[in-house]
């Protein structure tokens, strides 16, 4: 385990360089843009293992980030928090909303649970609107977000939220990956696949559902945390439900169940749209087609990824680069694990054996 | 230690390697422009502004024929030698009003763009996203499409254009109270800034004895039956609606329902005769029904801060018309449009006045010390201490589909005690050259 450990850390520590050397060398819009895209980092990797490890799926984390966002305005406004306090508080509360939420959850599955937690992300941003005084009603509550000083004057403040919010998401995705290695993912990864047979192994399958909604709950708030910290604004308008569907498109689109398809979901979701809109005006198109055209583009880009890649974006990186690393993936299981061969071979999870989550659920209650 | 967790992690850094290249592909360089701009944004043949619009998603529909609008005028300048030599070129990207993406986009405007001014940012809750962050940067922030009063005040850098919510319920609860004096007043408002404030200004006019019921509703929530069945309980007389379009062509289907007809006053905002013809006719076939959009609308009292569409005798009608027959002929020329040629029209006005090679400083100088009258029918309160806008507009009745004006123009201030007087003036007539 503590090898497991370090090796995460040195990996983050690595990518954390490479992030600071990005940020000192880009613009200061591209430093905003890296802070944007670890949001969604952290946001898809929650729901990432949510849906790809414990097979559950969730249509409302964007109402998780809501309250998680929303705790963070509420601690800087009225405590003056410093921001590596509000960042676990924010985190922890989410925590809580989410336990009482998956433990209602855990008693549905497929279309049951994807319509309850769609009900949360489309009530839970209008509570903002019942209570205007304390959530600021429509227009949100804004917080002031500086660089410390000793940066100095001219230093950019994005480049600054760059750093925390890479720093956040690093931190968050080591978390994760000890996690899904570790004893409970590999009971997420068995109630997943056969929870009849999980629960005759001796495995809470309802504890180890409300545990995977804790924890993805946990991510979208420290997400939602990590959002007011770069848009320094909260409001009921960035949560809609299209964030929610937007989480899970990036969960789906980078690969389910891994923490590296994370990444590439929110690299999709953040850079697609400014690129194509930046080709789009630069070619003089007219406003109504270059308007439409991000949206037919991220379109584009989940049909071709879906029919070339079924598994997502890392599943072809895993399958392109799988000639190279012969060793690694057809390695059989190791002592140390219960599972069969081809999910250990796999990593986090396996793409190609997997059907369906429904299905799975479907035959877990046959 | 195994190999297979070598390989995650490798692919893990691999992916974030990935990623900042990715990140870099896009950059474009961005540095100081090395002529000898006055401000950034500026150059020897170039001004570069942009705005962030709900290009798609649920406010799209009519909002998002503004800017094209605007932008058909800049391009009528433009053709007509431009600003001091320069022509104005107008970036505006979408936001979906949603407000984290109004942060980026403003980001990107600015950061990677370096636009010279924001223009005409549409939406109250998605530019009060980036509101501070244009002023702390000091980007003029000119003419925010949203007529809430927190533009007026606190932002150096910001300035209103439009009649705001407060003032226009002031001038609607002055008429109401002038014309129906004695009759009970029932109000019907969307419960966020732009209802609220709306009620906040009719009730510095109208007596509180006279208002006997006060309903909300939320966009989200089409149920206004309890709502509208409260306001016929409490037998008021006329209703006062800060509504959107499609909830006051509901509030007035529900009444129709319930047989009830009370007279209806209704924002600016939710009164377009067209729009609102449109709407009561679909929703009325959603519910099994036919009726005669332009015969609902008859009657409703509304108010105008621009000249009305139909008054081709208006010099700026005719110009705008003209402008939009060559420059943004697809689009109709309703009122979507007539803001967003106006708006455009005020912004050349302020680069004229800021001078021939501007300062990002020398705009918002040359608004704050006032700009004159132009296309709106009142004139503007720009001063060092007051950023609002336009002062007034007309009280008017639609008949026939199309709003006909009753009486004078109208103007007053956000305070509760501050009159409602007729406003003495002229608009001036466009200029012949259709340039300011």
């Amino acid at each position: 385990m503590t090898m497991t450990l370090l090796r995460h850390l040195a990996v983050a520590i690595v990518a954390g360089a490479l992030v600071w050397a990005a940020s000192v060398q880009l613009n200061a819009f591209r430093d905003y843009q890296i802070a944007e895209i670890a949001v969604y980092v952290v946001a898809i990797a929650g729901l990432s293992v949510l849906i790809g490890l414990s097979g559950q799926i969730s249509l409302g984390n964007g109402a998780f980030m809501a309250i998680g966002a929303y705790a963070t305005a509420l601690l800087v406004i009225h405590l003056n928090w410093p921001v590596w306090a509000v960042f676990p508080a924010s985190a922890a509360i989410t925590a809580v909303a989410g336990g009482v939420v998956g433990i209602a959850a855990a008693r549905l599955s497929g279309p049951y649970l994807a319509g309850a937690t769609l009900l949360l992300a489309v009530a839970l941003p209008s509570l903002a609107l019942q209570w205007p005084g304390v959530f600021g009603g429509d227009q949100g509550l804004s917080i002031v977000v500086t660089a410390p000083a000793r940066l100095g004057a001219t230093f950019p403040l994005t480049r600054w939220q760059a750093w925390v919010c890479s720093l956040a998401a690093l931190i968050t995705l080591v978390l994760l990956a000890n996690l899904v290695r570790s004893r409970v993912g590999r009971n997420w990864r068995a109630i997943r696949d056969d929870p009849v047979a999980a629960a005759l192994t001796g495995l809470n399958v309802g504890r180890l559902r409300v545990l995977a909604f804790v924890v993805s709950a946990t991510c979208a708030g420290l997400a939602g945390a990590m959002l007011t910290f770069t848009t320094t604004l909260v409001s009921p308008g960035s949560f809609t439900l299209s964030l929610s569907i937007a989480l899970l498109t990036g969960a789906v689109l980078g690969g389910l169940g891994t923490l590296a398809g994370a990444i590439w979901g929110a690299l999709v979701i953040v850079l697609v749209p400014t690129y194509v809109t930046d080709v789009a005006t630069s070619h003089g198109l007219s406003s109504g087609v270059a308007a439409n055209i991000p949206i037919a583009a991220y379109g584009v880009v989940l049909i071709v990824v879906m029919l070339l890649f079924p598994n997502g974006i890392q599943g072809g990186v895993r399958r392109l680069a799988g000639p190279l690393l012969p060793a690694n993936l057809t390695r059989l299981a190791s002592p140390d694990r219960q599972q069969p061969a081809s999910e250990q071979a796999e990593g986090l999870a396996s793409p190609d054996r997997r059907r369906p989550v429904s299905e799975h659920q479907e035959e877990g209650t046959k | 230690m195994n190999r297979s967790h070598r390989t995650r992690t490798l692919a893990v850094a691999a992916v974030v390697v990935g990623a900042l290249v990715a990140a870099g592909c896009g950059s474009s360089s961005t540095g100081g422009s090395t002529s000898a701009a006055s401000a950034p944004g500026i150059t020897k043949s170039q001004i570069l502004i942009g705005s962030h619009q709900p290009l798609t998603g649920p406010a799209a529909p009519g909002y998002s024929e503004i800017a094209p609008a605007a932008n058909a005028y800049f391009q009528y300048v433009n053709a007509h030698g431009g600003v001091y030599g320069r022509k104005i070129k107008y970036t505006y990207l979408d936001d979906g009003y949603d407000p984290s993406k109004t942060a980026s986009v403003v980001r990107q405007l600015v950061l990677q763009d370096n636009v010279y001014a924001i223009f005409n940012g549409l939406g109250t809750p998605t530019h009060l996203a980036v509101v501070k962050y244009l002023n702390s940067a000091k980007i003029p922030d000119v003419f925010v499409a949203s007529g809430c009063d927190c533009w007026a005040t606190g932002y150096p850098q910001t300035f209103g254009w439009q009649l705001d919510y407060i003032r226009e319920g002031k001038i609607l609860g002055a008429y109401v109270k002038q014309h129906f004096a004695g009759k009970k007043v029932g109000f019907f408002y969307q419960n966020d800034e732009f209802g609220l404030d709306g009620v906040k200004g009719l009730s510095y006019e109208i007596p509180s004895s006279q208002v006997v019921s006060k309903q909300s509703y939320v966009p989200t929530n089409v149920n206004i039956g309890p709502a509208v069945a409260a306001l016929k309980a409490s037998g008021a007389q006329v209703v006062v609606s800060y509504s959107i379009p499609a909830f006051t062509a509901l509030l007035k289907l529900a009444a129709l329902k319930l047989g009830w007809n009370p007279t209806f006053v209704v924002s600016s905002v939710g009164s377009d005769p067209i729009t609102l013809a449109g709407l009561l006719e679909a929703f009325a076939k959603k519910g099994g029904a036919t009726v005669q959009g332009n015969q609902l609308t008859q009657g409703i009292i509304t108010n105008g801060y621009l000249p009305t569409l139909g008054d081709m005798s208006n010099s700026w009608i005719a110009l705008f018309e003209k402008v939009h027959n060559t420059y943004d002929a697809k689009a109709p020329f309703d009122g979507n449009v007539l803001y967003g040629m106006a708006v455009g029209y005020t912004f050349v006005q302020a680069m004229v006045k800021a001078g021939k090679n501007p300062t990002r400083a020398d705009l918002t100088k040359a608004i704050s010390s006032g700009l004159p009258q132009g296309p709106a029918v009142a004139p503007y309160d720009y001063s060092a201490t007051d950023h609002g806008g336009m002062m007034g507009a007309f009280i008017g009745v639609i008949k026939n589909g199309a709003i006909v004006q009753q009486g004078p123009v109208w103007t007053t201030d956000t305070t509760p005690t501050g009159a409602v007087t007729a406003f003495s003036g002229t608009q001036p007539p466009a200029p012949s050259s259709g340039m300011p």
